[in-house]
């Protein structure tokens, strides 16, 4: 009951403010003249009487504010006088206003930025229930390397392992949808039944796959994601059990997936085929496909790892293994959120890093400005306290008015960061896990509403508590205070350790950039200038028999060297820097290294003759293959030379023997080596490779990547090219086409993700710390005019004050630069992973942030410096 | 000399003007002058404190104000005791009373 009465009393008062002042004046008024009657009564006179009551009662105004006081509507009252004072001072100071204002949108906008892209990869669980049970496996190759496992170990795990309720195995798919409209390739997955019982997200049409429907010459069904069944089906819900045409051949829709549901494994993957894999095939054991499980509810992940790595170490004969995927090396087990992370954590950690330092500098910029700003209204504060305000009502006052400065940073702050999370996805490398999932929501506002209140309140407080700290007589009385004192410690600090964090930025960006131009500066092994690339898919029954692809992709190559403007055009399995990685154990007959065990195994290529010409690899000995070395000839290879070295070391490799693939294959003849070709990443100096024509390799590839060297610019010719494989034969899809120099560009992708954004961090950084440089010398610059007048007077020349100045903004920065050397060393020490060919502790780097950073101090003080060697004595001395 | 302390216990001034109250409707000076009247001097009360508690003590619900007019057609605040006011005079009577009892036992006690 009397909260509902201190509910309406204290609104009263609020919205009727005249009236409520009213009554408390009448009753104060009313207690004065009763009680100056009551002495009267007592026999003073009028006069006597008057003055008694007056002292009993005290300050009626004063009384009157008390009783005001006490109510609960009085702070909401002086909250909005505050809001409206802080306001008006705002306006009367835009400059100050702006560059605080924007300081704080860069910082919050930016932080909160990041904060939001890497929430959904970083910090969100996975969209599946329970999504901390599903975990990959992989088999663990030489050197503790991630490959994809076989069939064969998917079966065996499956049976003998307690520790998943599902286990799938799953392969990219490209098939090709014929039909009613234009034929389009589509991406997906084959998959085990149970893949969508792992991921937990049944679909929400029709049903999922069974067991039955993954058997070798099952009949074809097919899983649709809600997007394609929009796009190409019409939301139709009649399409399931439907049959359509994938390929040549009909496939039954049986499902549709839910509109949310999200594919990490695959985020393009439109539709889902089961595997229909059986261990009497060849591919049963081949390393291509990778596991997913769902763990047993109560197993923990220790005791799944540990139980398969026990399977691992146990052969049995039920499950024999074909030597290449022995797993004599284990199994590794993490879980699914780690896995697709693990790529790119050591770039975004060091994103999130290096906003974190800016958003730091433009706390302590703010925190500055703040500082500077109550310096000037010391004599407005004293006068307050004269008044009657306690430090408390100041402080809140204060506080005010930094948290309307930091809610309107703020809010300016959430258009940076909306319009930075746009550039972001646009920006993202391709491996940039989860992008579709980065939104700019309410847990984004929330998170930068949240610091920008911290910000307001942290960092308004030191300058509240130190602007109400004054001597107020002595400011009263002083017309211009004549030294900083304390404050100047304190911003003269936090003038260093922006400069310090500036530098760890500068020296962050500075590695990234040499690593990238390292990085570049590795020779590919070709050469990849005016080289068109693209890849011939074939597609259909027709091409179940070898010999017709052969003879397709041949004279699809010789249409395409008809082509006006192409100087050379090859044929190539495996394409360098295109994340293709087709590798197979190679065993070589008789080598003097006899390391058949720690093969990590080679690079297959299956490449046309002209193929090295093409692409400008270099031979080094022997020959390379040509059009006589076909089915029927002796088999013949060409190796690259760092291998040749390692397996032959001191002796000739021409005539020497190898095996590619199973223990039983047939032997090959190497005729030539050729030099090293970077396959993965320019980074990655693994080369090994081994090269055959198509026609001597055991099955034919059904998708080979076309090498044009082009005359002039390759683009150009693209269309020309695709007619000319056309009209060889018009189904054949043709996909990914590229110029050679946006595939090394794209390799490189994650680094530079990473290096645009620090680049960007920076800047702003370096821009933030001159205006901190610049802004703690004008302040005391403009403190201190009654002195630097009277050095001058003294007979100081214009160039001693320059130096006197500009010496002292040269102090802070070197303070702030020795600090910010040792920051930057321990910094660049958790950027390693990201760096290539530098060293972190690279002086050039070093140096060079140093220089520039030293420059743009020397800016930043310059103005102030002028500034100060323009004071006219005269004036200033005049002005006490 | 020392003067002695004349300001109300602290914690007491409600209970006094709630009991004031209870006698007769009374206005805030009436409620000063007779605190210090049956007091016999003891307690003045402080006419800020006292006009704040009163604004307290009506907005908890235990004082009902009601204006009226004096002879100067000024305006005085009128305050009566409610049925909750009523409750908790008795509350605190019951409290002080306890309390006092026991400090006076434990100032009697000898040894």
């Amino acid at each position: 009951m009397s909260l509902w009465r201190q509910l309406t009393r204290g609104l009263r008062a609020l919205t009727h403010r005249s009236a409520a002042e009213q009554d408390v004046a009448d009753e104060v008024r009313d207690y004065l003249d009763r009680a100056t009657a009551d002495f009267v009564a007592r026999g003073f006179s009028p006069e006597e009487a008057l003055r008694a009551a007056r002292l009993e009662l005290g300050n009626a105004t004063s009384v009157s504010q008390q009783v005001r006081e006490s109510g609960w509507e009085n702070l909401i009252e002086t909250l909005v006088a505050d809001l409206r004072y802080a306001a008006r001072r705002l306006v009367a100071e835009p400059g100050f206003a702006a560059v605080t204002i924007l300081t704080l949108a860069v910082g919050v906008g930016s932080t909160t930025a990041i904060f939001s892209a890497l929430n959904p990869i970083l910090f969100q669980p996975l969209p599946y229930p329970d999504a901390g049970r599903i975990m990959m496996v992989w088999d663990m190759g030489t050197g503790g390397s991630r490959d994809d496992v076989t069939f064969g170990t998917h079966q065996e795990l499956v049976e003998r392992s307690h520790s998943f309720d599902a286990l799938a195995a799953m392969k990219p798919w490209q098939p090709t949808l014929t039909g009613a409209t234009e034929p389009e390739r589509l991406d997906g997955q084959r998959v085990s039944a149970t893949f969508f019982r792992v991921l937990g997200v049944p679909p929400a049409l029709g049903r999922d796959f069974q067991a039955s429907d993954d058997r070798a010459n099952a009949p074809r069904v097919v899983i649709l994601s809600d997007g394609l069944w929009h796009r190409r089906f019409g939301g139709d819900r009649a399409v399931v059990g439907r049959s359509i045409t994938l390929g040549d051949d009909p496939y039954l829709v049986i499902g549709v997936m839910p509109r949310g549901f999200e594919n990490v494994l695959d985020p393009s993957a439109t539709l889902w085929s089961p595997l229909q894999y059986d261990m009497s095939q060849d591919r049963a054991w081949g390393h291509h496909l990778r596991m997913v499980g769902r763990q047993r509810p109560g197993v923990g992940t220790d005791q799944a790892a540990a139980e398969l790595a026990r399977i691992a170490q146990t052969p049995v004969l039920e499950f024999a293994r074909a030597p290449w995927a022995s797993l004599k090396h284990g199994l590794i087990v993490n879980s699914l959120q780690d896995d697709i992370t693990r790529g790119v954590r050591p770039a975004l950690l060091i994103i999130l890093g290096a906003v974190v330092v800016v958003l730091v500098i433009a706390c302590v910029n703010v925190t500055n400005l703040l500082l500077a700003r109550s310096v000037r209204r010391r004599s407005e504060f004293a006068l307050r306290a004269a008044l009657g305000a306690g430090s408390s009502r100041l402080i809140r006052q204060l506080l005010t008015e930094s948290l309307l400065l930091a809610l309107l940073g703020g809010g300016a702050g959430m258009a940076v960061a909306m319009l930075g999370v746009r550039a972001l996805i646009a920006l993202s490398p391709p491996e940039l896990p989860r992008v579709h999932a980065i939104a700019v929501d309410a847990g984004v506002f929330g998170f930068g509403l949240g610091l920008t209140t911290l910000i307001g309140l942290g960092f308004g407080l030191l300058p509240a508590l130190q602007a109400t700290r004054t001597d107020q007589q002595r400011e009263l009385q002083q017309g211009s205070p004549r030294t900083g004192g304390g404050h100047h410690r304190t911003r003269s600090a936090l003038v260093v350790a922006e400069v310090a964090l500036a530098l760890v930025l500068l020296v962050g960006t500075g590695l990234l950039l040499r690593s990238l131009q390292r990085l570049f500066a590795v020779a590919p092994g070709f050469e990849p200038s005016r080289l068109l690339t693209m890849q011939v898919q074939t597609s259909g029954h027709r091409f179940d028999e070898d010999s017709t692809t052969y003879r397709f992709f041949e004279e699809a190559l010789e249409a395409a060297r008809q082509v006006p403007g192409v100087m050379a055009a090859a044929l190539t399995s495996q394409l360098p820097l295109s994340g293709d990685e087709d590798i197979y154990g190679v065993h070589f007959e008789a080598s003097p290294s006899q390391r058949a065990e720690e093969d990590h195994g080679a690079f297959r290529y299956a490449v046309t003759p002209g193929y090295m010409e093409t692409m400008r690899i270099p031979l080094r000995q022997g020959r390379t293959l040509e059009q006589h070395d076909r089915s029927g000839a002796p088999l013949v290879a060409l190796i690259n030379e760092s291998y040749a070295r390692r397996e032959f070391p001191g002796i000739d490799p021409i005539g020497k023997r190898l095996r590619i693939g199973p223990m039983d294959g047939p032997l090959y003849t190497i005729v030539g080596v050729v030099g090293d070709v970077r396959q993965m990443s320019l980074a990655i100096s693994q080369s090994d490779a081994v090269y055959t024509t198509p026609s001597q390799w055991r099955f034919a590839d059904n998708a080979m990547s076309l090498v044009i060297r082009t005359r002039g610019d390759p683009t150009a010719l693209v269309p020309a090219i695709r007619q000319a494989v056309w009209a060889v034969d018009k189904d054949q899809p043709i996909v990914r086409v590229a110029t050679m120099d946006d595939l090394v560009a794209a390799s490189a992708a994650e680094r530079r993700f990473a290096l645009i954004l620090v680049e960007a961090f920076a800047l702003a950084a370096l821009v933030l710390a001159a205006a901190g440089i610049y802004g703690v010398l004008s302040g005391r610059v403009a403190e201190r005019t009654r002195e630097i007048g009277v050095r001058s007077a003294l007979g100081a020349s214009r160039g001693n004050i320059l130096t006197l100045v500009v010496g002292q903004g040269m102090t802070l920065t070197g303070l702030g630069v020795s600090i910010g050397l040792a920051g930057a060393a321990l910094a660049s020490e958790v950027m390693v992973a990201m760096l290539f060919g530098v060293s972190h502790l690279d002086p050039v780097t070093y140096l060079g942030a140093i220089a520039l950073l030293g420059a743009v101090a020397v800016i930043a003080c310059g103005v102030p410096a002028w500034r100060a060697a323009q004071v006219d004595p005269a004036s200033t001395l005049r002005v006490e | 000399m020392d003067e002695p302390n004349t300001d109300v216990i602290q914690g007491t001034l409600d209970m006094l003007i709630l009991k004031t109250v209870s006698l007769q409707p009374i206005h805030g000076f009436g409620i000063a002058r007779r605190i210090e009247q049956v007091s016999r001097g003891s307690f003045k009360v402080n006419p800020g404190s006292l006009l704040t508690a009163l604004q307290r003590l009506e907005r908890a619900g235990c004082l009902d104000a009601t204006w009226r007019q004096t002879e100067n057609s000024r305006r005085a605040k009128f305050y009566s005791l409610t049925r909750a006011g009523r409750k908790q005079l008795e509350v605190e009577t019951a409290d002080w009373t306890r309390r006092v009892s026991a400090v006076a036992r434990l100032l009697k006690a000898e040894g």
